[in-house]
């Protein structure tokens, strides 16, 4: 018989070759589905998995969405290490967005090189103040933030909705809900020419570093760590709770929006309703498959967008269903979860079977150790 | 005696990986008899008694009760061959009944009719007073005992294995347990009593068999040796004496003066009218039955909870009442929580994270808020080495080590920071003789050296042993502390404020 018993510490190969065994299982069970679905499984898989990477364009496309990504649950991934569980991304990703839409808005048509930095100034201000809200409403009234959050995202996405209807839409648009087009220089430059892959990317990756520097070498996320580890320590160290609360909130908001500005001022060129797409969602997969590391989360945003073009590329290509993206995002997330329990626990063959179990499950028959 | 023995074991041994946890280990308990089973913690005490009460499988070796070969695959067979167990850290119900609790615990049979008279018969039978009706959560400590010992003797037990059974109780309580025992001995019940209170061995046990390692060392009548002849046996070593030298008391470091804190919650303790002052070179203890407002007085010391104004706690004539942890830290105060595993040390972290966790400040370990790794490693290396950690590296995740090594660390790190205040709780709880006298050692020499030193503690032999002063906390109030000189372990177990038989309501 088999037993599940808790390892004395946790494994280290089972942490880094949890994500690796997850995406495994993924693309296996993705195999029984084509099958369960009478298409070819291989060609599915390889259509989702490997064709993406054989063309410049689609890898460009694949910075483009590993972008937000890799933004987002950088900073989630901060917030989750000290058990503060912001489920609210997307909805400070639409803030960051709008906020940093409407400085260039405001200005139409000027130009120059101050006006980018000031609108991602402008979305990182706005994601904040959409992550304000369950920060103030968690320290002072103790409000579950995961409700909050999640809560505003409607808000923020109905907001949008009213904005680009009314003040922000574009005047000479026929009365179409959307914004003017930016200006060029309120566009970010692209890092491929002729691509839609942008600069945003390489600010990811200075972002994950920078937070890898945070949590590895600076108080603040030692501090979170702590936190979320042990939080009667925390209060031994004598850290602020609601100090914590408050930083990984602000750091979660900020980077949500400017993921949004740099979605808005990126590949989309504009504000619309349908700016929201999930990002700030799946990013919650991305920064657990990403073992909440930064370097982790890179990797894992990478592959997380190519599911999500390998799956439009099979839609497209095998007629699958629209949901095909969507079952394999879940279903990395639902092996990442169980392959997980893996590094703290394993499984011990034990002689046999107990092969009765008379004795009532009475609380004092086992030693207390 | 009988003429068989009751319980005959021969050659026992069990492996876990890297461990050999019992070595061959052979005895025999008679019947009637009390028997102590002697031994550091890890000296596999408690695997063996795990072997015996059927939750673990010996690997070699075996086991005969009366005469008839014994194996049990699970508690349930061991107590239906009439042995019983009596742990350490009760399993009971909070919202249930006493009878309710018990009857959980038994075989279905037994549970069945008129439980509750059979209860009280039982109880009164051994002098153990115990209503059926009330709810465990209002009951003491001592009282939540005898339920589990009611519990075995409801199964007729032949022989009732109890482990480190007094740890928890007043010496009033003490003395009602072993009239208990004395008198199951007496009715041909075997007892194996599991402790590292040698005194209390000496007192009570017939013969004593000693485990070192895993092996067994010494077999002894208890009553022939002396209390350090014992401690040598069970560690190995010569055990120092403990020196302690008059010093010269300084001015007064910790002042609390009439601290009240309302507990705010369920079951908590409120602190009334709380003064103390502890000098420079002084060593005060608290003693005081777990339950009766430590934690809440820890709490208040390390400062995880705010005293109404400033001024009810003075550290070297600062008022620091309304300050948090780090700012007390910065004005000399260190602290040593009673729980290590989660409040004192996170477990998942290495042991150079942990000394980062209170020592940041003082030692600097942090330089514009980035962390000096080089420095904290360095740190906690110091503090393995001075205070003799058994790790192999300060890597390792504190969960990892053993209690008594992770004590070390722990009261390593705060001593090595110099505080002029020291506050700890429970020092030497679930820690082995060699850690409990390392530690006894560092806190005398801390005092020594000039620092005010205060231990709340539920082990009086510890409180007499290093204590200047000792004050007694019962109800959340703090009596007037004495010098030891003047005062009797009666006296101070009076003074807990539940006589034997009542009990300390929440």
């Amino acid at each position: 018989m088999l037993k599940f018993e808790r390892r004395r510490e946790p494994s280290i190969v089972m942490l880094y070759a949890a994500p690796v065994l997850a995406v495994a299982l993924t693309i296996l069970a993705g195999l029984a589905l084509f099958t369960a679905l009478g298409k070819n499984p291989v060609q599915a898989i390889g259509l989702i998995f490997i064709t993406p990477l054989q063309s410049l364009k689609s890898i460009s496309e694949l910075l483009v969405k590993a972008t937000p990504l890799i933004l987002i649950a950088v900073g989630l991934a901060i917030g989750f290490r000290a058990g503060v569980w912001n489920i609210g991304a997307e909805g400070q990703f639409v803030v960051g967005a709008v906020a940093g839409g409407a400085v260039a808005l405001a200005v139409y048509p000027a130009n120059g090189l101050w006006l980018l930095p000031l609108m991602c100034l402008a979305g990182v201000l706005g994601g904040m103040a959409w992550a304000a809200v369950p920060a103030l409403l968690r320290t002072r009234f103790n409000a579950n933030e995961i409700l909050v959050s999640l809560m505003l995202v409607y808000v923020a996405a109905l907001a949008l909705s009213v904005l680009v209807h009314g003040p922000l839409r574009d005047p000479e648009g026929q009365n179409f809900p959307e914004s003017r087009l930016f200006q060029p220089s309120a566009l970010l430059p692209a890092l491929i020419p002729g691509t839609r892959a942008h600069i945003g990317f390489l600010v990811a990756l200075a972002v994950a570093a920078a937070a890898w520097a945070l949590l590895e070498l600076h108080m603040i996320g030692f501090q979170v760590k702590v936190l979320g580890q042990a939080p009667e320590a925390a209060r031994f160290a004598g850290y602020s709770g609601n100090r914590l609360v408050w930083v990984c909130l602000m750091i979660s908001g900020g980077l949500a929006g400017l993921a949004g500005l740099f979605e808005a001022a990126g590949p989309v060129g504009q504000l619309v309703p349908a700016l929201p797409v999930g990002y700030g969602f799946t990013a919650i997969i991305v920064a657990f498959l990403g073992r909440l590391h930064p370097i982790g989360i890179v990797v894992a945003g990478l592959v997380m967008a190519l599911t999500y073009i390998g799956g439009e590329t099979a839609q497209i290509a095998m007629s699958l269903p629209s949901a095909t993206t969507s079952v394999f995002q879940g279903m990395l997330l639902f092996f990442l979860l169980a392959t997980d329990v893996f590094v703290n626990h394993r499984l011990r063959w034990i002689g046999r079977a107990p092969t009765r179990q008379r004795a009532p499950a009475a609380p004092a028959t086992e030693p207390a150790e | 005696m009988a003429e068989a023995p009751l319980l005959t074991l021969d050659g026992l041994t069990k492996r876990y990986p890297g461990v050999v946890a019992n070595d061959d280990v052979s005895f025999s308990v008679d019947t009637g008899e009390i028997h102590a089973l002697l031994g550091e913690n890890g000296a596999g005490k408690s695997t063996l008694v795990k072997m015996i009460y059927g939750v673990v499988r010996p690997d070699a070796g075996s086991m005969s009760l009366l005469g008839h070969p014994y194996a049990p695959l699970r508690p349930f067979d061991a107590r239906a061959r009439g042995i019983g167990m009596v742990f350490q850290h009760f399993s009971l119900f909070e919202g249930l009944t006493v009878a309710e609790n018990i009857a959980l615990g038994i075989a279905p049979e037994l549970a069945k009719g008129d439980l509750a008279a059979r209860i009280v018969r039982v109880a009164d039978d051994y002098g153990l007073k115990l209503d059926p009706v009330r709810l465990v959560g209002t009951l003491s400590v001592g009282e939540r005992q005898r339920v589990e010992i009611v519990r075995c003797l409801l199964q007729s037990p032949r022989l009732i294995i109890m482990d480190e059974p007094t740890s928890v109780l007043t010496p009033q309580e003490v003395g009602v347990l072993f009239a208990t025992l004395r008198r199951l001995a007496g009715e041909g019940c075997a007892i194996l009593y599991i402790s590292h209170k040698l005194e209390e061995i000496r007192a009570l046990c017939h013969r004593a068999t000693v485990l070192r390692g895993g092996k067994v060392v010494a077999t002894c009548k208890p009553r022939e040796e002396t209390a350090r002849s014992l401690a040598e046996m069970m560690i190995g070593i010569n055990v120092p004496p403990m020196w302690r030298e008059a010093r010269g008391l300084g001015d007064v470091m910790l002042r609390l003066d009439r601290l009240s804190i309302a507990s705010g919650k369920h079951f908590g303790i409120d602190l009334a009218d709380i003064s103390l002052e502890v000098r420079a070179g002084e060593v005060v203890g608290i003693a005081g039955v777990a339950g009766n407002g430590q934690i809440e007085l820890m709490r208040a010391l390390i400062g995880e909870v705010a005293a109404p104004s400033d001024g009810v706690i003075r550290v070297a004539g600062r008022p620091v009442g309304r300050h948090g942890p780090a700012a007390r830290r910065r004005h000399g105060m260190s602290f040593v929580p009673e729980e290590r595993l989660g409040h004192g040390a996170v477990p998942d972290m290495s042991l150079w994270e942990n000394a980062v966790l209170s020592a940041a400040e003082r030692k600097r370990l942090a330089r514009r808020g980035f962390i000096d790794l080089a420095g904290a490693r360095a740190f906690a290396a110091d503090v393995i080495a001075k205070f003799n950690v058994k790790v192999p590296d300060e890597r390792r995740a504190a969960r990892s080590l053993s209690g008594g090594n992770l004590q070390k660390y722990i009261v390593g790190r705060e001593i090595l920071q110099a505080p002029k205040v020291l506050i700890a709780a429970q020092p030497t709880w679930g820690v082995d003789v060699g850690a409990a006298a390392l530690i006894h050692e560092e806190l005398l020499g801390l005092a020594a050296e000039g620092a005010a030193v205060l231990v709340v503690s539920q082990d009086l032999d510890e409180l007499f042993a290093i204590s200047d002063r000792i004050a007694v906390l019962a109800h959340g109030r703090l009596s007037e502390p004495k010098r030891v000189e003047d005062l009797t372990v009666e006296a101070i177990g009076l003074s807990m404020g539940a006589t034997a038989g009542s009990s300390v309501h929440a």
